[in-house]
């Protein structure tokens, strides 16, 4: 009988071990609440920063100074977001946002899809060379350049246009032309070129190829390529401060002036309590001109996640 | 019987020419101008452009009489060195912990890789004036304090950054975890269950067919750190050079010599990972 209580046990013992570690192949509970806890204490600490920010922003004054109040603002409060609104001139900065944004995005998805197609459907001599040439080009730190560009726009009066952005887009030098290149290129060697050859077969020109036969099977690659350099352009403030100047804004850029502009439209000393920059505005501020992009981001969210797969990066 | 002949090598250039021509006008011209541009006292007058050769004047400016630069470069460097490995081993641990068997795969990436989206410079700097870049309370931790009682010396002042701006470090891994999770799945299922019929443990899994796997990766993850932490609009480097731009005593010239010094160190960085790491490869997976 004692024997049989040791050896019953024993197989607890054991069953509480398989629950808790698991059997091989099957994680147990012990696993699976560690990876859990490790997932959701890391994602709590990467959108901190967005809920602290949604949070502030709906605080009034009161409640920014109550120390009782910590998360969850005791009334939804849109003065914040009425001020910053004006300070950043939301609708038509907004605009010229995705003026600045789309225009270059288009250009640059366009050749990164014409010359990933020849790089990966051509053989040609000097390619390894020219495809290595690409890579390189992202190392090249864009402040070398900026500076004879800069000179140079300045000669041709295209200081404070979108041509600034745009021409280089255009030629497969915009921000981060390379890796575009690279989603191209590696999404035309992975699909079968049956298709191309039999339309070459049947005389198609390889331009006509190109457009009726290789455009339509990439829409995958094109809407990846779209959205990251929609969302790169649209987070470019250092090139853009300097090319565009005054002449045109980003939302970005207005939020780097925010304390600025604030100060200019809402002169303090009139009425103390009410015109000076706090923390919840300035946070509206910022949420406001992260918006369009978390809108986009959640739309889309499918084509961001899983571009960095389709990018063919990890060798296909 | 004879091949038909479908490719026409001609036609590549036609869809390269594109590239070529930008590269030569938007990249390779400028580079050379501004490795000339470099060497000179550059102004700007209302004929145009004005050079004067002033050999390596503005180099040993750069060394000796502005007082910052090297300064921020030291900087620069040591955060490089601390935030790169703290980036990649997150990364991959994340990345690991999204290719168990979970629920809420997709929302977790999605939170992932939200910073990518909307960490912008300006954004950022609101961000960290407002102190949310550090985990909340922090400063209640014992160790937290202990650093902070020894910021000088050298440990406890990394680790001192380290907490200070842990949440811009992990900011920085969105695209990174997407490439480990990607590389993770393209495992063979059969490399793990051959493994594990021979009696290895998890742990050793990781270290015997995982880590070499996805080694190559490892390497792509950490260029591409380097590249996107050095050319971040936050990073002072950058913005030095853009003040010096518009400096009536420096100017153009001297702002070309500054990032031709970057472009330089930043370019031996990655030479000197790349060879390491594609040593220590060789020497522990061949």
């Amino acid at each position: 009988m004692n024997q049989s209580i040791v050896r019953k046990g024993k197989s607890a013992g054991a069953k509480l071990k398989r629950w808790m570690i698991g059997v091989k192949g099957n994680d147990g509970f012990l696993i699976r609440t560690l990876i859990y806890g490790l997932l959701i204490g890391i994602g709590f600490v990467y959108i901190y920063p967005v809920i602290f920010m949604t949070s502030f922003s709906f605080k009034s004054l009161e409640d920014l100074l109550n120390p009782l109040i910590n998360w969850i603002p005791s009334a939804l409060y849109m003065e914040n977001f009425k001020q910053a609104f004006q300070v950043l001139n939301f609708f038509p900065t907004l605009l010229e946002t995705l003026y600045v944004t789309i225009l270059p995005a288009i250009a640059q998805t366009a050749v990164a899809a014409f010359i990933g197609y020849g790089f990966a459907r051509f053989t040609f001599r000097l390619k390894n060379f020219l495809f290595i040439l690409v890579m390189i080009t992202f190392i090249i730190p864009p402040q070398v350049t900026l500076i004879p560009r800069y000179l140079v726009y300045s000669e041709l009066n295209l200081l404070g246009n979108i041509q600034a952005f745009l021409l280089p887009a255009t030629f497969g030098q915009g921000i981060n032309s390379a890796i575009f290149i690279l989603i191209f290129y590696q999404f035309f060697r992975s699909i079968p070129k049956t298709l191309e050859e039999a339309a070459l077969l049947d005389g198609a020109g390889h331009l006509r190829i190109f457009f009726t036969i290789a455009i339509p099977m990439a829409v995958p690659a094109i809407i990846i390529s779209f959205l990251f350099s929609f969302v790169w352009y649209w987070n470019e403030t250092y090139l853009a401060a300097i090319f565009f100047g005054d002449q045109l804004t980003t939302l970005p850029l207005e939020l780097q002036k925010f304390a600025a502009s604030y100060q200019r439209m809402f002169p303090a000393g009139m009425d103390e309590s009410a015109s000076r920059l706090n923390e919840g505005i300035r946070l509206a501020g910022t949420v406001l001109s992260i918006l369009p992009l978390l809108v986009v981001y959640f739309i889309a969210q499918k084509w961001f996640v899983e571009g960095v797969d389709r990018s063919g990066i990890t060798g296909e | 019987m004879r091949k038909i002949q479908l490719k026409k090598p001609s036609f590549a250039y036609f869809f390269i020419a594109p590239w070529i021509i930008g590269f030569l006008a938007f990249t390779a011209l400028p580079l050379v101008y501004s490795l000339y541009l470099s060497f000179h006292q550059v102004s700007l007058t209302t004929e145009g452009i004005r050079t004067s050769f002033v050999s390596w004047d503005n180099f040993r400016y750069a060394f000796t009489v502005d007082g910052v630069f090297v300064g921020y470069l030291t900087v620069f460097f040591r955060e490089l060195l601390i935030s790169v490995p703290i980036i990649i081993v997150f990364s991959l641990l994340i990345a690991l912990l999204l290719n168990q068997n979970i629920r809420f795969r997709g929302l977790f990436r999605t939170i992932f890789f939200l910073p990518v989206i909307i960490a912008s410079g300006p954004v950022l700097k609101e961000l960290q004036d407002m102190g949310v870049t550090t985990i909340p309370s922090i400063e209640e931790v014992f160790i937290y304090s202990m650093a902070s009682n020894n910021a000088d010396s050298f440990i406890p002042g990394i680790l001192l950054y380290v907490l200070d701006n842990i949440i811009m470090i992990l900011w920085y891994s969105g695209v990174q975890i997407l490439i480990f999770l990607a590389a993770l799945q393209k495992i063979d299922r059969q490399i793990y269950e051959a493994a594990m019929i021979d009696g290895a443990s998890a742990w050793e899994i990781f270290w015997k067919v995982t880590l070499p796997s996805i080694f190559p990766m490892i390497v792509v993850n950490t260029i591409y750190t380097i590249v996107a932490y050095s050319i971040f609009s936050l990073n002072p480097i950058i913005e030095h050079i853009k003040a010096q731009m518009f400096e009536l005593e420096t100017g153009f010239g001297y702002a070309s010599a500054l990032s031709w010094v970057y472009f330089i160190v930043i370019g031996l960085i990655l030479v000197l990972v790349f060879v390491m790491m594609n040593s220590q490869s060789k020497k522990r997976y061949a």
